[in-house]
């Protein structure tokens, strides 16, 4: 198929199709909206559903009800709404449902902007909602990945039965691109035999996440992580560049990486070892990745349009071997390539310095 | 030997926990038994709230579904949406309806979503300990109205049936009660009409069952089934407040 010019966004809902999506429940929100401008008209011409929800509340419990009888289904808002799914999103994953969630990262605390940010990392990567669990979170940082990662969001979703959160930012969902979609529509989707779609000739199916004897409550949690592990090993994905023989690896996920990309090539022609770091899951974070890829480093620096999330990780995967350093811009604003380079610049003057 | 009486197949042999006297295991038996004899076990997935009846899969042999707190109609919305031939009901008390799930009941029937809802109101909450709830009358006592609720501090009790009647989407919407027998076969036609309507795909249905609660009101079952004669069903009148025509005829 031949590429077309098309917007993060609207990449976003023609992949869900092409993934086999075929209902959408969701709430207007900037900056995420043409993403289900795009799908009010184009599921319909699958046989799928859009439906506009009375909240961010109704909307993820109507992916709640819709994944439990079977559904290939999903969702999709910015901070401020994701916060108000966060109840269901628990539940989701309490009853082990596969879902996929789309956030559109914006600024804040409370309203704050409608500009790009990525400080909702924690609430991403730890769980975000009540209780011990994690999202399966992916973090493309071009359209044509937003493409690729949302086919891939809903088969991890089926593989685990665990909610995944596509991770984006004002930047990459307004920006137009070249992409490629896969050829042919999706038909033939997993069986799931635990759904609820009426008990004909079996016994009944609950979806459920209450247990109410604690030591099948720890049980169930024990075999949540046991899931948890099995992400760490097997769907971990990073992207190196130029971290062979890097001395100043920048770590960077989405948008900021792309920034970071071009500030290690003005690094790299003014002769300094430079690398960029990009984690594509953000959970599992992959942190053998980042080890392999600070082999040789000397420094490393964490670029995030936040006040330092991902930066945690950094440094828990490299166990605080490497000194980590941070650098920042909140609130909408976007880190400068200029400012990512003067940053490198200063921390290979460092060399093994503690920062 | 004829069989007069027996468990419905919709029910589970499960022993029910609810209180002595508590009428959520008539209810519960009632919707199974219309179940049964729409033939629907096999068609229909449940939802349970969060409340007294969170228990009710244990109950219900049939796919269910257990639903955040107030939001059953949003997950029963998702259910419907995805097996449109399927029939879903969902089960919920009076603080998880009317409280905290009031958005999702009012655009549930606004869309005229083709599901049906059992609205049992004890006009209390009775797993969290008897407080208040939006349907507790004007004067009674809760452990969050411990000197009777007062229209000045905490407002008015809520007519469920009588709000969500004017909205455009419900189809059939009415009012029983479970404190007798004469009005326990009432409430079993009124359940029974409300899953044919879904079924012919008239709109949203719900029914709201007046039910006792003997051990947060403080009262014996037999006190508790008085009160709601004489207390309740003046302010909340039986009877249907929106019927599509020809619906189960």
């Amino acid at each position: 198929m031949a590429k077309v010019l098309m917007k993060g966004n609207e990449a976003l809902g023609e992949a869900a199709v092409r993934a086999g999506c075929r209902f959408f429940f969701g709430y207007p929100i900037t900056p995420q909206s043409e993403l289900p401008h795009y799908l009010a008209q184009r599921l319909p011409e699958v046989g799928g559903l859009f439906l506009q929800a009375e909240s961010e509340v109704a909307a993820i419990n109507m992916v709640y009800g819709a994944a439990g009888a079977g559904a290939r289904v999903m969702t999709s808002s910015s901070s401020v709404g994701i916060s108000l799914k966060m109840e269901g999103i628990s539940y989701i994953a309490g009853a082990e449902l596969p879902c996929v969630i789309v956030n559109v990262v914006r600024g804040g605390p409370g309203l704050g902007g409608i500009q790009p940010a990525q400080s909702d990392y924690f609430q991403a990567v730890k769980g975000g909602g009540h209780g011990d669990y994690h999202l399966l979170v992916l973090a493309p940082a071009s359209v044509q990945e937003m493409v690729d990662l949302m086919a891939k969001a809903f088969d991890l979703a089926d593989k685990y039965r665990n909610p995944v959160m596509v991770l984006a930012d004002g930047i990459l969902g307004q920006m137009m691109e070249p992409v490629e979609f896969p050829a042919e529509i999706l038909q033939e989707l997993p069986a799931k035999p635990w759904a609820t779609d009426g008990a004909r000739g079996r016994g009944p199916n609950l979806i459920n996440s209450l247990y109410l004897e604690p030591e099948k409550l720890e049980e169930h949690n024990h075999r949540l992580f046991e899931k948890y592990r099995q992400m760490q090993e097997q769907e971990t994905m990073a992207e190196n560049y130029h971290t062979d023989d890097a001395e100043v690896v920048v770590a960077a996920y989405g948008s900021t990486a792309r920034i970071a990309k071009a500030a290690v090539d003005m690094a790299r022609k003014e002769g300094i070892k430079a690398g960029l770091f990009r984690p594509v899951t953000l959970y599992p974070f992959p942190t053998e990745e980042i080890n392999q890829a600070c082999a040789k480093a000397k420094q490393v620096l964490a670029v995030e349009m936040s006040m330092g999330q991902m930066i945690e990780d950094v440094k828990l995967s490299l166990n605080c071997r490497l000194p980590v350093s941070f650098y920042g811009r909140v609130g909408g604003m976007v880190p400068s390539t200029r400012a990512v380079y003067n940053e490198i610049s200063a921390l290979a003057q460092k060399g093994g310095e503690q920062a | 030997m004829i069989t007069i009486y027996e468990r419905p197949q919709s029910l589970t042999a499960n022993t029910m926990h609810y209180c002595p006297g508590c009428t959520h295991g008539i209810i519960h038996r009632l919707v199974a038994e219309v179940i049964d004899e729409l033939d629907l076990r096999e068609d229909t997935v449940g939802v349970c709230p969060v409340g007294c009846s969170v228990l009710a899969y244990n109950y219900f042999n049939l796919d269910m579904q257990q639903a955040a707190h107030g939001r059953a109609p949003a997950v029963a919305t998702g259910i419907k949406r995805v097996h449109p031939a399927k029939v879903v009901f969902a089960y919920q008390g009076d603080g998880d309806l009317a409280s905290i799930g009031a958005a999702e009941i009012v655009h549930a029937a606004a869309r005229g979503e083709k599901i049906s809802v059992i609205f049992v109101n004890n006009a209390i909450y009775g797993m969290t300990g008897g407080q208040m709830a939006p349907t507790t009358l004007i004067g009674q006592e809760t452990t969050t109205s411990p000197n009777g609720r007062d229209a000045a501090v905490q407002g008015y009790p809520i007519r469920v049936a009588e709000m969500l009647a004017t909205l455009e989407g419900s189809a059939y919407i009415s009012r029983v009660s479970v404190h007798n027998n004469v009005n326990v076969i009432k409430a079993k036609a009124a359940i029974k009409k409300a899953f044919q309507t879904q079924l012919e795909g008239k709109g949203f249905s719900l029914v709201e069952i007046l039910s006792t609660c003997p051990t947060n009101w403080g009262l014996t079952p037999l006190e508790a089934a008085k009160w709601l004669e004489n207390n309740m069903i003046p302010y909340y009148p039986l009877g249907e407040f929106k019927a599509a025509k020809e619906v189960g005829s």
